[in-house]
């Protein structure tokens, strides 16, 4: 800073090398979020710019307003993705997370032999597209396909699993004898929220979303395997060495030498894991485009069915910023909700 | 000087204790050996959870050169009734008898969509990173929180907003709408601006005093020490174009622009009512995972450190 001189020099060649960034990423993420803000505040059907007045109305809020508030059809069908991708949430951020932990655990174990050849095998899903995978999933998950084979070794009839809409918790229930899963009953059928009545909002993922959630598990554990791994070897072993001497047990180790050492990790997975579940989208378009009955559809694919398919860009659009508010708000609220418990405060920014 | 030794990344991905025969007995557990019984169950485990990670890949290939009503009878034996190479055959035009796929058309697209995109990303990445780490000028630390804020933009949110400007551009359906906005990413930028922070300041002082311009100092003394780097981003980005998916949905429409990801996607989406000709399908998935698979056993420490690299950021 106190060489004028030099930072004369420097100052346009800075700028020289960051332009072609500045230009790709301001051209292509910046601009489009503003131009996309003023097409969800517009009836717009694709056709003409809209940007020059041409065929596109401005409704104001209205799209938004179908989508969260109006009756009809929209706010159904938005409320349906919204509770699909609730279920997603709920099961794919813990297991995924819990899976990467257990294997990151496992090929860190210094008496194990094949450490190496267990890393790659367990991260290979995570480098191949899920589009490739979404394929052999198909193929797996069939009616009579590979996996029902196995179930029927052990007496068990797999379902038709990616034509079943049914929620895993009312097919679990009704084996128990407890719900007809087919007959929703008083109190669940008579109240609704959004338009679906609660017996739907309970319902559980449908077996062919829960399918989906066990391919996203399988495809990402490999991943959040390796960031905790990195973690875990950056743990002094000394520090381990310390505890044995004072006679603390294994469990006594994981949870208060191993599991501390790792939050902050166990943090950015967490993060990792929740923005990328309210993103799912290849998936659903590879397996199923929200089929068996709309129990896979998510607000990804409806915003892009809205626009592309349905010729409704106001719609997609502002399913698209709705997407955009809840990641927000539940990155923050994790991360908020993980900095109170800390006993340690040293988390910088 | 570091520019012709093969040593070490200065970045190290995750150390693993070099292993060899004679340390093992320095390798004393913290907690002592368990039980036999318990380690025979742990390997047990251990290998059960291994054969869940390996199995599809196994069934996929064994299935491709199924026949159909093979395929469809005994989805989960290992070999084919009768070994046939008809689903490859198809892929690759040889076969007269069906109608064709245009697999060498996806390959071609996604192939040379890659080499752009990974060379503009090696070039336009490193080159912003070098900025942000060395260079002073006016709006530095603007640029930062601009490029911070960009990533923190979920990905999806921004299909239609693409769209938008792919088409008031008139780039919507081409070739440059493909690659143009895959060019640049932010993340590529943190990675390369993490490594030159790593660089001493001394090597480009004393290239500095021999008279060397800025461009000069970058392009000469300090992105050839930095190949490791280049190499984890190179490899980071080819993965990521090659298996690019909705990128190519939203900014292509013709069949003629359609890439390994998108072809194999409207194939087997689109024949979700037929359900058959699955090896045929398994067959273009197993090829188009090829390249990356060989990438992955070849270079996996780099992909190990890109995986990572989300960790650093924080």
């Amino acid at each position: 800073m106190h060489k004028p001189a030099l930072r004369g020099r420097q100052g346009p060649w800075g700028w020289l090398f960051v332009s072609p960034a500045v230009l790709v990423l301001g051209l292509f993420l910046a601009l489009p979020i503003v131009m996309a803000l003023w097409v969800s505040l517009l009836d717009w059907n694709g056709q003409s710019n809209p940007f020059t007045g041409g065929q596109a109305t401005f409704v104001g809020l209205d799209n938004y307003r179908d989508l969260l508030t109006q009756d009809g059809l929209d706010r159904t069908l938005f409320a349906t993705s919204l509770r699909n991708n609730a279920y997603y949430v709920l099961l794919f951020v813990p297991l995924s997370t819990g899976l990467g932990l257990t294997l990151a655990m496992i090929v860190n174990q210094r008496m194990l032999r094949g450490r190496s050849l267990l890393r790659t095998t367990f991260y290979f899903p995570s480098v191949t597209s899920t589009i490739a995978v979404s394929t052999i999933f198909l193929f797996l998950f069939q009616g009579s396909g590979a996996v029902n084979s196995l179930l029927s070794w052990i007496g068990i009839k797999g379902p038709n699993w990616f034509a079943d809409p049914r929620g895993v918790v009312w097919v679990t229930l009704g084996n128990l004898g407890l719900v007809d899963p087919e007959q929703p009953s008083g109190l669940l059928a008579d109240h609704s929220f959004m338009g679906l009545s609660w017996f739907e909002w309970l319902s559980g993922p449908s077996v062919a979303m829960s399918t989906m959630i066990l391919l996203a598990t399988w495809t990402t554990s490999g991943t959040f395997m390796l960031i905790f791994l990195a973690a875990l070897q950056d743990i002094p072993r000394e520090l381990e060495e310390a505890a044995a001497l004072d006679g603390v047990n294994r469990r006594q180790l994981l949870r208060h030498v191993t599991l501390p050492a790792l939050r902050p990790v166990l943090f950015l997975v967490l993060t990792l894991a929740l923005i990328g579940s309210w993103q799912v989208f290849d998936m659903v378009y590879v397996m199923g485009q929200g089929a068996p009955g709309n129990t896979t559809l998510t607000p990804a694919f409806m915003s892009y069915q809205s626009a592309f398919k349905n010729a409704d860009y106001g719609q997609g659009a502002a399913i698209a910023f709705i997407l955009f508010a809840i990641i927000l708000v539940l990155t923050g609220a994790q991360r908020w909700l993980l900095r109170e418990r800390g006993p340690r405060q040293g988390r910088r920014r | 000087m570091t520019t012709t030794t093969t040593a070490g990344p200065p970045a190290p991905a995750p150390r693993r204790p070099r292993r060899a025969r004679r340390v093992r007995s320095t390798e004393q557990p913290v907690l002592g050996r368990s039980p036999v019984i318990w380690r025979v169950l742990g390997y047990a485990l251990v290998i059960g959870l291994a054969s869940l990670y390996v199995m599809p890949f196994v069934i996929q290939l064994a299935t491709s050169f199924k026949t159909n009503p093979d395929a469809a009878a005994n989805p989960l034996s290992l070999w084919p009734a009768t070994p046939t190479t008809a689903a490859y055959q198809r892929l690759f035009g040889l076969s007269e008898s069906h109608e064709t796929v245009p697999f060498l058309r996806w390959l071609g697209n996604s192939a040379f969509v890659t080499v752009l995109v990974t060379a503009g990303r090696v070039l336009f990445d490193s080159m912003a990173g070098y900025a942000l780490a060395r260079l002073k000028f006016p709006g530095r630390r603007l640029l930062f929180l601009f490029l911070l804020a960009v990533m923190a933009v979920p990905g999806i949110v921004l299909l239609i907003p693409k769209f938008l400007v792919l088409s008031t551009f008139g780039m919507f359906d081409t070739y440059a709408g493909m690659v143009i906005p895959l060019l640049v990413d932010a993340a590529g930028i943190f990675i390369m601006k993490q490594f030159f922070e790593s660089v001493p300041r001394e090597v480009e002082e004393a290239a500095r005093i021999d008279g060397a311009g800025v461009f000069r100092i970058y392009w000469s003394v300090v992105l050839p020490m930095a190949r490791p780097a280049l190499i984890t981003l190179t490899i980071l980005s080819f993965q990521g174009s090659w298996n690019e998916f909705t990128h190519f949905l939203v900014s292509t429409q013709s069949a003629e622009y359609e890439t390994l990801t998108t072809g194999l996607a409207r194939l087997v989406s689109g024949g979700l009512g037929s359900g058959g000709q699955f090896p045929l399908k398994l067959a273009a998935a197993a090829l188009s995972t090829i390249p990356v698979a060989i990438l992955f056993f070849c270079f996996q420490r780099y992909f190990i450190r890109g995986a990572n690299a989300g960790s650093v950021k924080e």
